[in-house]
């Protein structure tokens, strides 16, 4: 694997080799809580610009898993590399709420011209006028938006989101999806998406995996054009299939 | 309508001019006073004492809370001597602080920043301390390193808390200089209104009292508009 090669630096990279090369490599991955592993013996791999799904039960481990790709959890044990930068989206918007919006996105933020960077990402999630609001005075979705702005905005080589949509209504929900899969294929992050909504991991992921057991348990490829339609029948088959997985039948999953 | 009642009772003779004079009494010494000076000086020196006894106070408690709330190391140092300390009455030090200090400005000035650094102390504290650890997990996945995390995330997220010490801080520190005033005082508004219970001049005490009351107000408006400033992120807060 190109990871081996020495001397080889990103810059000088083709293409092809730098595709080669996952920007995420997980092996053997362990996390207790007291005696109780959570995570136990997980392995996965996300190439760069792939977008990949993650379901599971509540309690499985996801959003363990996800804190520790983000470097919020050093108690793991197993081989854990991350090759590149790392922007995150949590569940919550988790805003800073004594800085606007645009200063939330700039936070942190290094490079020429930090501000126009943050008009442009918020540009990009729909949120050009609010970019002087205070983030408590933003909507749900506004606010979940404005947290997708202020991670995208680092271009990173990895995007993790936890739930990022769980608390929103089926509308906005939507629109979400949309946007995500239109800022994907813009700026092609690594993705690892958490979801407990199976029609969301099938519309937007090109993998979908189940935690289970404390490692992935399944992995369902998905192979059609985007924008995807719920109603493709390629998904029902997969659906299924993942539903069984997840401990439910397709009649109560669609219900 | 308080004032009408109380002129209306002292012109009446209702309220002896010995026990509580007149407002228009109270006022028109009130400009006498000010006209040979005497008050100004009096106010002067008074403020002086609590806008220095506040300063070191203010910068103590805050300094200490900052350095307790950032490291368990500094927890373990401060926190129990403050604790400690803060059982001690305050005003019952006067006499520890004449032995040390002397009658000289010194202990006015002390009293004051003990009372202050203490409710300045705790809040700030408890509201470093308070500050949501789930923004200091966005600090960290952001980069913003040990000095970002403080300066952008757990200051700020203290603040609230630690303008609700400042208030009662404030408070305190007018009370501290009232007591420590009476006590023993060559200058300054507990001088004044000393020196004018021996002549029996109830309209110099009185107004000495309300001048203590308008500086109190005074400040406690001061800190709401900081406030107001400093707090305008928050919901249902006018800008
Ligand atoms: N800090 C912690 N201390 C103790 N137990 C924890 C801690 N964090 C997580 N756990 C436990 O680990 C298990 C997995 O938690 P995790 O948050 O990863 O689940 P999840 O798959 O994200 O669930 P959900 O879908 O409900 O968000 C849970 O049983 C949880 O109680
Ligand atoms: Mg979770």
């Amino acid at each position: 694997m190109a990871q081996g090669l020495p001397g080889v630096t990103e810059r000088t990279d083709p293409p092809a080799a730098a595709a080669a090369r996952p920007v995420v490599r997980v092996r053997g991955l362990t996390r207790r809580f007291g005696e109780r592993a959570v995570l136990d013996g997980a392995d996965l791999d996300i190439d760069r610009g792939e977008f990949v799904a993650l379901l599971g039960r509540s309690g499985s481990g996801k959003s363990t898993l996800l804190r520790a790709l983000a470097g919020l959890d050093r108690d793991t044990g197993g081989e854990l590399s991350v090759d590149g930068t790392v922007a995150v989206a949590f569940q919550e918007p988790r805003l800073v709420p004594w800085k606007r919006v645009r200063a939330n996105v700039t936070l942190g933020l290094r490079g020429p011209d930090p501000r126009a960077a943050a008009d442009r990402a918020l540009a990009e999630v729909g949120l050009t006028e609010r970019g002087d609001a205070w983030p408590l005075t933003l909507s749900g979705g506004e606010a979940q938006r404005a947290s997708l702005a202020r991670a995208l905005v680092r271009e990173p080589d990895l995007l993790l989101l936890d739930e990022p949509f769980s608390a929103l209504d089926a509308l906005t929900r939507i629109t979400m999806h949309r946007l995500v899969s239109d800022l994907w294929e813009r700026h092609r992050p690594g993705i690892l998406l958490v979801t407990h909504d199976v029609d969301e991991a099938l519309l937007l992921a090109d993998r979908v995996l189940v935690l289970d057991g404390g490692a992935i348990a399944h992995e369902s490829r998905v192979g059609l054009d985007r924008p995807r339609r719920r109603d493709h029948p390629d998904l029902t088959a997969l659906r299924a299939a993942l539903l069984a997985q997840l401990g439910v039948t397709p009649e109560e999953g669609t219900a | 309508m308080l004032l009408v009642l109380w002129q209306a009772a002292a012109g009446t003779g209702l309220l002896p001019e010995r026990l509580l004079p007149a407002p228009t009494t109270i006022a028109s010494t009130g400009l006498d006073l000010i006209r040979d000076g005497t008050l100004p000086d009096a106010i002067s020196v008074s403020v002086r004492r609590a806008a220095v006894g506040f300063l070191l106070g203010a910068a103590a408690g805050v300094g200490l809370a900052v350095l307790a709330g950032l490291s368990r190391l500094g927890e373990h140092a401060v926190d129990p001597l403050m604790q400690m300390l803060r059982a001690l009455p305050l005003f019952g030090l006067i006499p520890l602080f004449i032995l040390w200090f002397g009658i000289g400005e010194t202990p006015k000035v002390a009293l004051v920043a003990l009372g202050v650094a203490f409710p300045l102390y705790l809040n700030t504290f408890s509201g470093i301390r308070g500050v949501d650890g789930r923004l200091a997990e966005v600090a960290d996945v952001l980069r913003l390193g040990r000095w970002g995390l403080v300066r952008h995330i757990v200051l700020p997220g203290a603040l609230p808390q630690a303008l609700v010490g400042l208030r009662q801080s404030l408070g305190i520190a007018w009370l501290a200089l009232i007591v420590a005033e009476q006590i023993n005082a060559s200058s300054g508004l507990g001088f004044m209104i000393n020196n004018a219970r021996e002549f029996l001049r109830t309209d110099v005490v009185v107004l000495g009292l309300v001048v203590y009351a308008a500086l109190g107000l005074l400040t406690d408006a001061l800190v709401r508009l900081l406030e107001r400033r400093a707090l305008t992120w928050r919901k249902g807060f006018p800008v």
